[in-house]
C-alpha cells in the first residue's frame, strides 16, 4: 500500500528527528549550540531540584511504524472528508428548515442544535456506538464515527449557514429583481455567491476542528491517526515520542488545511 | 452484571462535581495563562509576539487527546516527578484554556475603537491610567459573552480527560456500563448532566450578549 518513495520520504523524516542529527544541525547554525544546551540545562536545573532525570528520546523506534502512521493519517483524512460532505448537507437541510414555516420543523431543528452543542463530543460518539447496538443497531467503529461526527458537525453548520443566508439583505434581492434577473441568476450572483462568502471562512475552522476532534474515533477502535499512536506506544513503549510524533502530524495537517483554506478564499472571493 | 439502582443514578450525578471541578481549575489556570498570551500577542516586540502566535497555534491546532497524554508521559519523564492523571488534567486544561482565552481577550481589547485610546490619551490620562479606566471596563464587557460560551466548550472538552483514568462523568459511566451492562441508559444519563451544565451556561452568554448589545 506505501511505495517506495513515501517510504524514503518517511525515512529521511525520521533520521532527521534523531537526536544526534538534531545536534548536529543545531549546533552548525550560529547560536545553535546555545539551543542544544537547553536539554542538558533542564536536567541540571531538575538535578538541582533532587529530580532524577535520564532519559534518551529514541524517535526511529516509533518512525519504523511510518506505515501506520501514513495509512492512520489517511483514514483521518478520510473520515474528516466524508463527515465534511454530510456536516454541509445536514447544515444546508437545517438552515433551510429554520427558516420553514412550519413551526414543528423550526422546533425540531432547535432541539437538534442545541442538544449536539451542549454534550460532548465522546459522549455522544458512545451513545451512537455502544448504545445503538441495544435497539438493535449495530455499527462498525468507523461508520458510528463517520455518523457522530457529521451530526456534530452539523449542529454548528446550522447556524453559522443561516446567519449568512439572512445576512443578505432584502433590498439586494429586490435590486437584482429590478434589474430583471432571472430567479436562477438571482440565486447565483446575489444569493449563493456572496452567502457562501459570508458562510466560508467560519465553516472553514469548523472543518479545521473537526479533523483534529475526530481523534476521538481512536476510543471506540477506528483505526484513525490517533490509533496508530496508541498502537506504536502498546509495540514501543515509546509513549512519549509517539504522541509527540502524533500531535505533530495533526498540527501539521491542521495548519496546512487552514493556510489551504484560506488561500481558497483569497483566490475565489478576494481577487474577482 | 447487576442491575442499575437508583442509587447509580445519584452516584452518576455527584461524579460531575470532579467534572465541574476540573472545569473551574482550569478556567482559573486558563486565565492565568490567558492573560500572559494576550500581553505577549499585543506588545510591541515581534519576538513576544512570534511565541505568543506559536502557542495559541499548537494548542489549538492539535487534539486534546494528544496533549492530555504528552503532558502525562512528558512531565515524568522531563522532570522525574511523579503526576497523577487529576495533576496532569489539570496542567493539560489550563495550558490549553489559556490559549483560547488569551485569543479571546485579546480580540475584545482590539475591539475597542482606537478614537477611545486617543480621547483618554488627550484628557491627560497616563497608559496605566488609559487601560484602568477606559480600555479594560470596555473590553470586559466585550469579552464575557465569547468567555463563557469557551467555558461550554471546556465542560464539554473535560470529558476526554477520561482516557488518563481520571474518574469524571464520562469515566463514571464507562465504570458504570462496565457493570451494568446498559450503555443507552448510562451514557444518555451522562448526557443530559452534560446538557444541563451547558445549557444553562449557553442561556447566560446569550442573554448578556443581548444584554450587552442593548447597552452600547
Amino acid at each position: 500500500m506505501i511505495d517506495a518513495g513515501s517510504t524514503a520520504f518517511f525515512s529521511a523524516i525520521g533520521a532527521c528527528l534523531d537526536p544526534q542529527i538534531i545536534w548536529l544541525l543545531v549546533s552548525s547554525v550560529p547560536g545553535g549550540l546555545w539551543v542544544s544546551a537547553i536539554p542538558e540545562a533542564t536536567q541540571r536545573i531538575s538535578g538541582h531540584l533532587g529530580l532524577r532525570v535520564d532519559y534518551t528520546f529514541r524517535f526511529r523506534d516509533v518512525w519504523r511504524h511510518q506505515d501506520l502512521l501514513l495509512e492512520g493519517a489517511v483514514l483521518t483524512l478520510q473520515l474528516s472528508g466524508s463527515a465534511i460532505v454530510f456536516g454541509v448537507l445536514i447544515g444546508v437541510l437545517g438552515a433551510g428548515m429554520k427558516t420553514s414555516q412550519f413551526r414543528q420543523l423550526r422546533w425540531i431543528v432547535e432541539v437538534y442544535v442545541e442538544v449536539i452543542r451542549n454534550t460532548p463530543l465522546l459522549v455522544q460518539l458512545f451513545i451512537v456506538f455502544f448504545g445503538l447496538p441495544s435497539l438493535g443497531i449495530k455499527l462498525d467503529a468507523i461508520t458510528a464515527a463517520l455518523i457522530t461526527l457529521s451530526i456534530n458537525l452539523g449542529a454548528y453548520l446550522v447556524e453559522i449557514i443561516r446567519a449568512g443566508v439572512e445576512a443578505i439583505a432584502k433590498s439586494q434581492i429586490e435590486a437584482g429583481l429590478s434589474l430583471g434577473m432571472s430567479r436562477l441568476q438571482l440565486f447565483r450572483y446575489v444569493i449563493l455567491f456572496p452567502a457562501v462568502k459570508i458562510i466560508y471562512p467560519a465553516a472553514a475552522s469548523q472543518f479545521v476542528l473537526l479533523l483534529i476532534a475526530s481523534s476521538v474515533a481512536s476510543l471506540v477502535g477506528a483505526v484513525d491517526l490517533f490509533h496508530a499512536g496508541a498502537f506504536i506506544e502498546s509495540r514501543t513503549f515509546r509513549s512519549l515520542e509517539a504522541y509527540l510524533v502524533i500531535t505533530a502530524i495533526y498540527l501539521v495537517m491542521a495548519l496546512f488545511f487552514r493556510a489551504a483554506f484560506a488561500g481558497i478564499y483569497h483566490v475565489v472571493f478576494v481577487r474577482r | 452484571m447487576r442491575e442499575l439502582v437508583t442509587g447509580d443514578f445519584i452516584w452518576l450525578l455527584f461524579a460531575a462535581r470532579w467534572t465541574l471541578g476540573l472545569t473551574v481549575v482550569a478556567i482559573v489556570g486558563g486565565s492565568l495563562i490567558g492573560v500572559i498570551i494576550m500581553v505577549l500577542r499585543v506588545v510591541p516586540l515581534a519576538p513576544a509576539r512570534a511565541v505568543a502566535i506559536a502557542y495559541i497555534n499548537v494548542f489549538q491546532g492539535t487534539p486534546v487527546l494528544g496533549q492530555l497524554l504528552i503532558i502525562f508521559f512528558g512531565i515524568p519523564i522531563l522532570t522525574g516527578a511523579n503526576v497523577s492523571p487529576w495533576a496532569a488534567a489539570i496542567v493539560s486544561f489550563s495550558l490549553y484554556a489559556g490559549a483560547y482565552l488569551g485569543e479571546i481577550w485579546r480580540g475584545s481589547v482590539q475591539a475597542i475603537p482606537k478614537t477611545q485610546w486617543e480621547a483618554s490619551a488627550s484628557i491627560g490620562l497616563s497608559t496605566m491610567e488609559q487601560l484602568r479606566y477606559v480600555i479594560v471596563p470596555q473590553a470586559f464587557r466585550i469579552s464575557i459573552p465569547p468567555t463563557i460560551g469557551f467555558w461550554v466548550h471546556l465542560v464539554k472538552d473535560t470529558s476526554l480527560a477520561s482516557i488518563l483514568g481520571f474518574i469524571e462523568l464520562t469515566r463514571a459511566a464507562q465504570i458504570m456500563n462496565a457493570a451494568t451492562f446498559r450503555p443507552m441508559t448510562v451514557f444518555l444519563t451522562i448526557a443530559s448532566i452534560y446538557f444541563v451544565i451547558c445549557f444553562v451556561l449557553t442561556r447566560l452568554s446569550a442573554r448578556l450578549e443581548g444584554r450587552l448589545r442593548v447597552a452600547r
